[in-house]
């Protein structure tokens, strides 16, 4: 069983090596916002294993990250919205939904 | 195996922060910087110091991404992010070499220090977890400095607002669509994390935890109200929360003048009353902790951008 | 003995999907689809794993804790996609 968590830990960090090459490459901010929540995702996903490997108490590390894992993304998106404070889904309540950013860009805050 | 483990997490965050110094572009460099203190988080669970890893993800994965995504995001509104290449990597190089060099000479070299047995003295401390016990019993000094420390940064912050704008509330003026799915999750987590956080404070003087780690949580779960529009932004003037701010180095340094009152030293803990007195005053820490992260993180007061 | 191959089996299932979701982040052409496979992938895989790991574990708080991290993460998981979607959406495509 050892040797399995340690090849299965091994195996997660090697997929979250390959989720690293999107946060290089991108091309656009979302693309690497999103491979980071993977690492993000990957990575509590180490840290069960861990807990099961060395100590259970890894446990509350990995439920703190999962806690905090949505963060960063809030952030992320907040700087998206013309004011750096908003919603993106104000925007799209107000274009119908459509993908209009001309549009979306000029009426700001509200 | 667990050998090989532990040399591809080093190859992960060497590559990590490589890739974060050495890459053009500011936003890839945060977001590579976020994965390196998810990465350095598990590092810390590897060697065993599960609070530091609690820290680490809590700190690392969490607040500091929310900090400098949001200052990059205000950075490209003003248009200040394109900047020129990097000049001259050469002395940062030369430097960072250097600084390797004599962490390295001093890992090898210098004698390791003799230092008291922590666990024979782990019993008169008043906590189980042996981490919890330096920082509110052994060495207390360090983290009453500590938390004024933080205290003193906040305020540094404030002091960036513009006169006029010194009782606007602070931060960005944060909306969320009222039924959309921002609000809906700026509502759902917070309960859970405030019941986490004050978990972590109560289980720290025994087991993985402490005033830090749970103070951590709480301003996260208190930005993501704070960002979803569910907590409306504090004002700088409010008395509440300059108390809330003091209330944790306040106690703490009140709790050590009375030590030094009742016939001990200066923030001495005497092994009848250590258990209830950290418990006092790492909840009193905790408040204030949570309170001055989150606002380090939304910044200082600034009044609404006229509309356009 | 049962609970260890039941581990076997679940948490090689949620490599499976980890490493799925990696493919499909790496392959597919647009931020869309990629944000698709991901998001899709991602939590499965941690759901597997976390319900593997459970066999092993020894104590309800151990159980309770494992449940926890996954609610936490689909939870967040899901309010990041549809918000990072909506960015995508809503803003121009700038690259960087």
């Amino acid at each position: 069983m050892t040797l399995w968590l340690h090849l299965l830990a091994l195996g997660l960090l090697a997929t979250l090596a390959g989720a690293l090459w999107r946060v290089w490459r991108g091309p656009s901010q979302a693309d690497r916002m999103m491979a980071a929540q993977l690492v993000g995702t990957g990575g509590v996903g180490v840290l069960i294993v861990l807990a099961a490997l060395q100590d259970w108490a890894l446990l509350v590390v990995a439920l703190a990250l999962a806690l905090l894992s949505a963060l960063a993304a809030v952030g992320f998106v907040k700087t998206q919205t013309p004011d750096g404070a908003g919603d993106p889904e104000e925007q799209s309540a107000r274009d119908g939904g459509r993908y209009a950013p001309a549009a979306s860009q000029k009426d700001a805050a509200t | 195996m667990s050998l090989a483990l532990d040399l591809a997490l080093c190859a992960l965050i060497l590559g990590v922060s490589l890739a974060a110094v050495a890459g053009a572009g500011v936003f890839r460099a945060v977001i590579f910087f976020i994965t390196y203190g998810l990465f350095v988080a598990i590092g810390w669970a590897r060697l065993g110091a599960y609070d530091v890893a609690l820290a680490e993800a809590a700190i690392g994965a969490g607040l500091t991404g929310v900090l400098l995504l949001t200052a990059q995001g205000r950075l490209r509104r003003v248009q200040a992010d394109r900047t020129e290449r990097p000049g001259a990597p050469l002395p940062a190089a030369l430097a960072g070499g250097a600084v390797t060099l004599a962490l390295a000479w001093a890992w090898f070299v210098l004698p390791v220090p003799e230092a008291p047995d922590v666990a024979q003295a782990l019993p008169q401390s008043g906590a189980g977890n042996p981490v919890t016990a330096v920082l509110l019993n052994f060495r207390a000094w360090d983290t009453l400095l500590e938390s004024i420390v933080l205290l003193a940064a906040l305020l540094g912050v404030w002091m960036l607002a513009r006169d006029a704008d010194w009782d606007a509330p602070l931060g960005p003026r944060y909306h969320a669509r009222p039924s959309g799915v921002l609000a809906y999750f700026g509502r759902v987590l917070p309960p859970i994390g405030l019941i986490f956080g004050v978990y972590l404070v109560w289980a720290g003087t025994e087991t993985v935890g402490g005033a830090f780690q749970g103070g951590t949580v709480l301003a996260g779960v208190v930005l993501v109200a704070m960002m979803a529009q569910v907590l409306p932004p504090p004002r700088a003037s409010k008395r509440l929360l300059r108390a809330a701010l003091v209330l944790g180095p306040g106690v703490f340094l009140l709790s050590g003048l009375a030590a030094a009152a009742l016939g001990g030293s200066f923030l001495s803990l005497s092994a009848a009353l250590a258990k209830p007195a950290i418990l006092i005053i790492e909840a009193a820490l905790t408040v204030s902790i949570a309170v001055t992260l989150a606002l380090l993180v939304i910044g200082p007061a600034e009044a609404p951008e006229p509309a356009p | 003995m049962i609970a260890d191959l039941a581990t076997y089996a679940f948490t090689a299932l949620g490599l499976v999907f980890f490493a799925a979701g990696t493919v499909g982040l790496i392959r597919f052409p647009d931020t869309f689809s990629r944000l698709h496979a991901l998001t899709k992938a991602d939590n499965l895989g941690l759901g597997f794993i976390a319900l593997g790991i459970a066999f092993q574990a020894g104590t309800l708080a151990q159980l309770v804790t494992l449940a926890l991290i996954w609610a936490l993460a689909l939870l967040a998981a899901g309010a990041v996609a549809q918000l990072v979607a909506r960015a995508a959406l809503t803003t121009s495509q700038e690259e960087e």
